[in-house]
This record gives structure tokens, C-alpha cells and sequence, in this order.
């Protein structure tokens, strides 16, 4: 194999740094808008209104049941059309964000379906109100299980940005492809990559495997 | 409220699940300080009394009327309009109810769930209800778990627990729905003395749904038999557990009493 370490160091390094600063801003601004997008279509999709209730549970599906590729290009060649032209990396958070919605709000779903029917019975008898019950009572009992699911999808959407580098947004991928067009050398900078990849991964499951813990000692015993 | 008004009424409460009919244009009433016990084969609708009156359930038609006030209704231009969230709340302030299965929150000790609805519901102050608490869980022999959560505790203390949990709302009416079924045997004395005490305080109202006919007969004023969403037999406990007038109580009690 021929790896060239001045290579590494001199070019393919300080352009993928910059490069993942820019991964990591779009996995994390990505990731918040899914934990707010999921709870906004979990509230529509157990509302009381069938009509409501019905189309955010088809969106939903409709999401889930399309490839984030296609939808990523979706937003950014179809969206102009319409007169909507937004820039390429906020384009692709959006795309990333309204995926991920779709599946937090099953997790949300999820969560709160695991509770039993007698915590909001009891609740009832102990006369609180619905919103007394979600704060103090259910919410506490759900994010248990809520937690490591959400974690998994941070890191999923870590590991989705590099679809971004099809609409030209300058992350890690991106900048290594560019590296590797420009000099006629792939082996470093699609490497590199790849161990930033991995490294963040670990990274960050172990800080959700931290959060877990420190969620369930809070609340379970 | 008027001396006459009975604590409880149901007036022709009608209840249904599709086409099932569980509550059969049922008239009801419990006096104030009254202890009456449901008895009833299953689906028979004697926990569906209890459930309609917490309001857990919907009713279909009918009004139930707490110290005279209506409480899935409300009074409105001298109209009885279905009830606004805020009427039912304040109305149903003066119920509590006891379950088969405890449902005590599994991420409170003891004693945080006997102060979370006075503290965050009611706007008691921390101080005085975790005394008050303190003081009911003393009272049902379990003062020295204040601190326990409910997996840590057996069952029967679980459902004392709850039973202090549900005197910490200061109510006047005490639905209990089989308080003992989900008890192993030996537990199951222990929370019936709490029952028993309560009974014989002459404070609240109460409403026992039960199989223990032993305890039914030594602590109620009046035991009502269930059939089919209705009313069939009512009266005093001994006669009615020990000379029943209607064949299919009759038929019901010797099954009872058989299995024991």
C-alpha cells in the first residue's frame, strides 16, 4: 500500500478538520430538531382529532418509507421550483431533522405506550391534572426506555451526514472526496475519514451509554 | 347540599362498551358515612360502579350526583349541560380510590407518593403534608418505609401505601375496587384491618367491591348484589349473606362460599 504520511499531515489533515467541524454542527443541529420535530408529530399523531391524527401518522410512514437520499435531494432540487431555495448544508439538516422526526415520534410513542394503564388511573383518583400526571408522573417513567433509542439516533445521524456530501456540503466526506480528486490519492483522506468516524462513534455511544445511566440512577431504583 | 341528599346517587346510569351493556339504568346510593360493599360474579358491573363514579370511565346517559351536585353534569341556566374539565376536578376532589393492582409510582418512596398530589396538585406545602403523610403512614404500620420505593415493599405493604396515599387528598368518599385480590393470602389481613379502621371511624363513605364476604358482613352497612349492570338484592349483611331472598343470589353465594 502506499501511504504517505507528509501527505497526511500536510494536506489531508487540516482540510478534513475543517471539514469536521462541519459534520459535527450538522449532526447536532440535526439530532436537537429531530428530539423537538418527534414530540411535535407524536402530539399530532395522538391527538383526539382523527383528521390530525391521520395525516401526521401518513407523514410519518411517507418519511419512514422513502430513502433520506431521495429526500435530501428532494428538498434541494424540487424545493426551488417552488420558489424555496435554501443553502445546501441548511437543506440538508432540514432533510436529516424531518427523517429523524419520524422516527423519534415512534420512540416517543413507544415510551409512553409502555406505560401502564393504572399510573394514569391513579392519577385520575389522585385528581391531577393531565399536565400534574405527564410532568411528574409519566415522562419520568418513559424516559428510561426513551433515552437509548434516542441515543442510537444520534449516532444514525452521525453516521448520515456523508449523504450530504451529494448536495455539495462541505463535510468530512465531501472534503475527502475533493482531496482525493484533486491529487489523485484516495488511501489517506478516505481513511482518515473513516477513523473519524469511528472514533466519534465510540465517542459518542459512550457518552449516551453515560446519559443512560445517569437517567435511570435519577429516576429508576 | 341539603341534610336529605345521600353522599353518592346514580340516577338511571347507563354505561356501555359497544354493544355490551355494563350499567343498566342503574339507580344507586350511598349515605353519608355509609359503608356499602358490591358483590357480584364477573362482569357483573360492580367494579364499572366504582370506575364511572372516579371517573375513569364515561357514562352513556344518567347523572351521578355528589352531596346533591351533579358530576358529569353541570348546572347551567337551570339546565343540566354535559360538565366543563375544572366542575369534574373540583367535584371529584372529594373522591379517592383504592386499586386491585396499588399503581403506586414505581420512581417515588413511599412517602413521595403519599405528598405528590397534595404538594403538586393541590399547592399543600411541603412541610405540612409530609407531616400529614408521615402521620397516615404511621397510622397503616408502614412509618418506618417512608423511604422505601414501591418494588422494595411486598404487596400488601404496596397497597397500604396506597391507601395512604389516597387519605393524603383528604377525601370523603373511598372507592376501594378489590383491595386484597392481587394479595398473597397472608398479606391479606393486614390491609384489611387498615379498611376495617377506616370503616369504623364513621368518616368517610365508603364503597368496598369485594370477594372477602367474611369481612364484607363484619364491616358494611348495607351489601349490594350485582347482576347484569342492575341491582338485584341489596340489604343488610346479614341477611343477605345469610338468608338471600333472590335465587341467582343465592346461587352466586353458594359458589362463593364453596370455593373458600
Amino acid at each position: 500500500m502506499d501511504w504517505r504520511w507528509d501527505f497526511t499531515f500536510d494536506v489531508v489533515l487540516p482540510q478534513l478538520w475543517a471539514a469536521a467541524g462541519i459534520t459535527v454542527y450538522a449532526t447536532v443541529v440535526s439530532f436537537l430538531l429531530a428530539l423537538v420535530g418527534g414530540l411535535v408529530l407524536m402530539t399530532l399523531k395522538v391527538s383526539k382529532n382523527p383528521v390530525v391524527s391521520f395525516v401526521a401518522g401518513e407523514f410519518i410512514e411517507f418519511i419512514r418509507s422513502t430513502p433520506l437520499l431521495v429526500q435530501i435531494f428532494f428538498l434541494f432540487f424540487v424545493l426551488p421550483e417552488f420558489g424555496i431555495t435554501l443553502p445546501p448544508l441548511t437543506t440538508g439538516i432540514l432533510a436529516i431533522a424531518l427523517y429523524n422526526s419520524s422516527l423519534c415520534a415512534e420512540v416517543y410513542r413507544a415510551g409512553l405506550l409502555a406505560i401502564p394503564r393504572g399510573q394514569y388511573e391513579a392519577a385520575v383518583a389522585l385528581n391531577m391534572s393531565p399536565r400534574h400526571a405527564f410532568r411528574r408522573v409519566i415522562m419520568p417513567q418513559s424516559l428510561p426506555p426513551i433515552v437509548p433509542a434516542l441515543g442510537n439516533y444520534l449516532i444514525a445521524i452521525f453516521k448520515e451526514t456523508p449523504l450530504l456530501s451529494f448536495v455539495a456540503v462541505g463535510e468530512i466526506m465531501h472534503a475527502s472526496k475533493l482531496i482525493g480528486s484533486e491529487y489523485y490519492r484516495f488511501t489517506e483522506a478516505i481513511t482518515i475519514a473513516g477513523i473519524f468516524f469511528l472514533v466519534m462513534s465510540l465517542v459518542s455511544a459512550q457518552l449516551v451509554r453515560a446519559v443512560e445511566q445517569y437517567v435511570n440512577r435519577s429516576i429508576l431504583h | 347540599m341539603s341534610d336529605r341528599d345521600p353522599k353518592v346517587r346514580f340516577e338511571k346510569v347507563t354505561k356501555t362498551y359497544g354493544t355490551l351493556q355494563v350499567l343498566d339504568s342503574l339507580d344507586f346510593h350511598a349515605d353519608n358515612g355509609e359503608v356499602v360493599t358490591v358483590i357480584g360474579p364477573s362482569g357483573s358491573g360492580k367494579t364499572t360502579v366504582l370506575r364511572v363514579l372516579m371517573t375513569l370511565e364515561d357514562i352513556q346517559s344518567g347523572v351521578i350526583y355528589i352531596d346533591g351536585e351533579p358530576l358529569n353534569k353541570m348546572s347551567r341556566g337551570g339546565r343540566l349541560v354535559p360538565a366543563s374539565k375544572a366542575h369534574v376536578r373540583r367535584i371529584r376532589a372529594k373522591i379517592g380510590m383504592v386499586f386491585q393492582n396499588f399503581n403506586l409510582f414505581p420512581h417515588m418512596t413511599a412517602l413521595q407518593n403519599c405528598i405528590e398530589a397534595p404538594v403538586h396538585g393541590k399547592g399543600v406545602a411541603k412541610g405540612q403534608a409530609t407531616t400529614e403523610a408521615l402521620e397516615l403512614l404511621d397510622m397503616v404500620g408502614l412509618a418506618d418505609k417512608r423511604d422505601h420505593y414501591p418494588s422494595q415493599l411486598s404487596g400488601g405493604q404496596q397497597q397500604r401505601v396506597a391507601i395512604a396515599r389516597t387519605l393524603a387528598m383528604r377525601p370523603e368518599i373511598l372507592l376501594f375496587d378489590e383491595p386484597t385480590s392481587a394479595l398473597d393470602p397472608e398479606m391479606v389481613g393486614e390491609v384489611l384491618n387498615v379498611i376495617r379502621d377506616l370503616a369504623r371511624s364513621g368518616r368517610y363513605t365508603i364503597l368496598l367491591v369485594t370477594h372477602q364476604m367474611g369481612f364484607a358482613r363484619e364491616v358494611s352497612d348495607r351489601v349490594c348484589f350485582f347482576d347484569g349492570g342492575r341491582i338485584l338484592e341489596e340489604g343488610a349483611p346479614r341477611d343477605l349473606l345469610g338468608d338471600p331472598r333472590n335465587e341467582r343470589t343465592r346461587q352466586f353465594l353458594s359458589k362463593v362460599l364453596e370455593a373458600r
